[in-house]
């Protein structure tokens, strides 16, 4: 079938093609889809209409994985298979999930991340999240009517490495197109800021259902600049549903609850504290298993209070995150509220107690990170248009390091640098005839590498055999802007490059990830050939788009000889595309990518000229 | 003009190199760089192209926060000029100097050891005062009487000055939690 192509008048339809891309808000409670549409960023809902998606996923005996709200129906009958708030254990170790004793998992603790016992069998938190980003996908995929370039997948901005790299793996275990991992405050503040064209510092509070982000934003001539953050990756409105609950066992003097109770009483608790937003006091009442019956009202009051030390929580990271940026909470122009637990009001009078005025809430704090993050893959997928000229320039939220003598962390990377970023260190040999050396890379601020997250190990080879001393190694952090870490090593004075083997602490090897995308594909009974084909087919035709768009806007940078080598590789790549052998296609691309090295290099010195150019003006304007 | 990845921060940002910078063209210059090398640009092309722009807006970060902060600057410019701070080999300060630093250490672990989080912040602020006026003075030295020496054991006393501006924060820092 021929596919008609309409153009209107005076618009031609290449290469401006508009790329199907989409924001993700991967959330510890409910998961958004956003794109968007005709230059306005909306939320994607499902057949029923809802746009939220709890972030619930139950495994069946059977084979089949249900996500979201059919999935949370069964979370009394079936609480062992019926996954909720996985994100809580992405990139943790079983002794870093707090109230575990009131989650009714079958967890195993093997070291490194935590895992989950199901019907079907052992289950990663990246393999779980996973499920709920292809529903999400899908969703997208059928409203837009195509498949999907890419997505943004926001994170918490107080995320650390290991965190991060679990959500981008559980999307690529999700056949997703990563295009940025987007901090949720900025995605917010993108959503905010361009809806309002404000200008000025910004404090974004953020508090979600599992984690508490604050980021202070300067925002001037479109661009959000990320001047500091912190916050905690451990604490959110499901703390405030556990603090109440504890209060109503108390209360009716229940101990210990059966996890049948446990569950039915902290669902109660949940909506007990959404009605306390808009009434002054709210029925609890459940029947327990043993046939007594719970009849409580807690009132605003007391809710207040039991939950003030959250609240506290929240205040230490302001404070900090303002003294990092050098601010004074005067010098705050506005606060935008994000999160659903932002609409309790005790959180609200406590914030603007703290900045001395009223936050913003003038956006829906469910839906405005998707929002944010949507208008961001939008243009990363390379539908900018000419009047886009923002730009995002976001922070690392915590420190990165290395472990020294005595078990103390010397800080390679400072937090709140704007990425990306490259730093690196020299270590040398303490014993005669060296040849290896271990390393340990940690994140946090703490002296001590035990108070530190740990985030991988790595061990150099090959290091020429020379006295104590006298070999220099380089360990070279870059961190790259979706906030994720690569390390590497090299001896300077022999110039060997040493290999590098990572074990990351809490993360997944390239290997497990691969075993678990042959897993998946065998399992939906695909072929694995055709999808690594059509995997490279889609990336070879994404470079040659990019390499001919190139071609004909800076062609003038070439010589004949130079241009024809180019568009031989490009045909070369085209004929290969039509084959079926996905390594071939790679080696075109490869092939590619070596031709136009030259021509993206000067490209590139070519732009930063013209940036310059344009500063050297503005400068005579004045 | 010459673009490529060695030149010197100043010339990265079309700036004059001297101790004293226009902030808001330093951070103009900044801006408009980033809008052409950061990864965000590059994200829909191919992979040399996305590796490039890592390395460039690496080093226009880097260079922003060289140039930003006074004392980082003038680290530099000293590099630039070939003149070692020698923090480990010519470390002789004036016994002023090391008297001076005596005094803010003792006042900084008497707050502390006390717990008196005003007497800190107090401190934190005439510190930061007392620098100024050493900025100041760096300032004349480097931009007005090209002395880089002098420079240098100016900005040793910065150094050691940044050094309690740290354990005032950090002592700030853990009464808060």
């Amino acid at each position: 079938m021929a596919l008609l192509q309409i153009a209107e008048p005076g618009q031609s339809a290449e290469p401006h093609k508009h790329r199907l891309a989409v924001g993700i808000d991967l959330g510890t409670t409910n998961s958004l889809v956003a794109t968007v549409r005709n230059g306005i960023a909306v939320c994607l809902a499902d057949e029923a209409g809802r746009s939220m998606l709890p972030s619930i996923v139950r495994y069946h005996a059977d084979g089949r994985v249900e996500v979201g709200h059919t999935a949370a129906a069964a979370h009394a009958t079936d609480p062992k298979n019926t996954i909720m708030s996985v994100k809580r254990f992405m990139g943790r170790g079983l002794k870093d999930v707090s109230h575990v004793e009131s989650t009714p998992y079958d967890f195993i603790d093997a070291g490194g991340m935590v895992r989950l016992r199901t019907v079907q069998g052992v289950k990663t938190p990246v393999e779980i999240s996973a499920e709920i980003l292809k529903v999400l996908a899908a969703r997208a995929e059928a409203s837009l009517g195509g498949p999907l370039t890419g997505a943004v997948i926001t994170v918490p901005a107080y995320f650390d490495d290991a965190q991060r790299q679990a959500t981008k793996d559980a999307a690529k275990l999700a056949g997703l197109n990563v295009l940025r991992l987007l901090n949720e405050p900025t995605a917010a503040a993108v959503a905010y800021g361009l809806d309002n064209a404000s200008e000025g510092v910004y404090a974004i509070y953020d508090l979600g259902g599992g984690t508490f982000d604050l980021s202070i934003l300067k925002l001037s001539r479109g661009i959000f600049e990320v001047l500091a953050t912190n916050g905690d990756a451990a604490l959110g409105g499901d703390d405030f549903d556990h603090r109440l609950f504890c209060w109503v066992l108390d209360k009716a003097a229940i101990e210990p609850p059966t996890s049948d109770d446990s569950r039915r009483l902290l669902m109660k608790a949940r909506e007990a504290k959404e009605l306390l937003t808009a009434s002054e006091e709210a029925p609890i009442r459940a029947k327990l298993s043993s046939g007594e019956e719970v009849n409580l009202v807690v009132t605003r009051e007391e809710f207040a209070a039991m939950t003030q030390h959250l609240i506290a929580k929240t205040m230490t990271p302001m404070r900090k995150v303002l003294r990092d940026a050098g601010l004074d909470p005067e010098d705050i122009k506005g606060v935008v509220m994000v999160g659903g637990a932002t609409r309790m009001p005790h959180v609200q009078r406590a914030v603007a107690e703290f900045f001395g005025q009223e936050p913003l809430t003038n956006l829906d704090p469910d839906k405005v990170v998707a929002l944010g993050a949507a208008i961001q893959a939008n243009v990363l997928a390379g539908n900018r248009k000419d009047d886009d000229e923002w730009l995002l320039l976001d922070v690392i939220p915590l420190s990165l390091g290395l472990e020294t003598m005595g078990g103390l962390t010397e800080k390679v990377v400072p937090r709140n640098s704007t990425l990306p970023i490259a730093r690196a260190q020299e270590f040398t040999t303490f014993k005669d005839g060296q040849t290896a050396m271990a390393f340990h890379v940690v994140q946090g601020e703490r002296e001590l590498v035990k108070d530190c997250r740990s985030l991988a190990r790595f061990e150099l080879r090959g290091i020429p055999p020379m006295v104590a001393g006298a070999a220099r190694i380089r360990v070279a952090f870059q961190v790259d802007a979706d906030g994720l870490l690569s390390v590497s090593a090299r001896e300077m004075s022999s110039g060997v490059e040493a290999s590098v083997l990572v074990k990351p602490s809490y993360g997944l090897t390239d290997d497990e990830i691969a075993g678990m995308l042959k897993e998946g594909v065998e399992h939906v009974g695909d072929d694995m050939h055709a999808r690594a084909l059509r995997e490279q087919q889609v990336e070879a035709e994404r470079v040659i788009e990019a390499t001919t768009h190139a071609l004909e806007q800076d062609g003038a940078l070439l010589n004949a000889d130079e241009r024809s080598a180019i568009e031989a590789a490009i045909a070369a790549l085209k004929r290969l595309v039509t084959g079926d052998d996905p390594r071939a296609v790679k080696k075109g691309i490869e092939a590619l990518a070596r031709a136009t090295d030259e021509f993206a290099a000067r490209r590139m010195d070519n732009s930063i000229r013209s940036a310059l150019a344009g500063h050297k003006v503005d400068e005579i304007q004045v | 003009m010459s673009v490529d990845l060695q030149q010197d921060f100043f010339a990265l940002f079309g700036l004059p190199r001297r101790f004293r910078v226009d902030e808001a063209a330093l951070e103009m210059a900044y801006h408009d760089l980033q809008g052409q090398v950061h990864p965000d640009r590059f994200a829909h092309l191919s992979d040399v192209e996305k590796r490039l722009s890592m390395q460039w807006a690496t080093r226009v970060n880097e260079g922003f926060r060289t140039l930003r902060k006074p004392l980082p600057r003038a680290q530099y410019l000293l590099e630039l000029a070939g003149v070692d701070v020698g923090l480990h080999t010519n470390t002789a300060m004036s016994s002023a100097f090391l008297m001076e630093q005596m005094e803010w250490r003792e006042a900084v672990e008497e707050a502390r050891a006390a717990g008196e989080g005003h007497e800190l912040t107090q401190l934190h602020h005439r510190l930061r005062h007392h620098a100024r006026e050493v900025f100041d003075e760096l300032e004349r030295t480097i931009d007005e009487r090209h002395d880089f020496a002098a420079a240098a054991e100016i900005v040793r006393r910065l150094m050691f000055m940044e050094k309690i501006q740290h354990e005032i924060d950090d002592a700030l820092e853990a009464l808060e939690t």
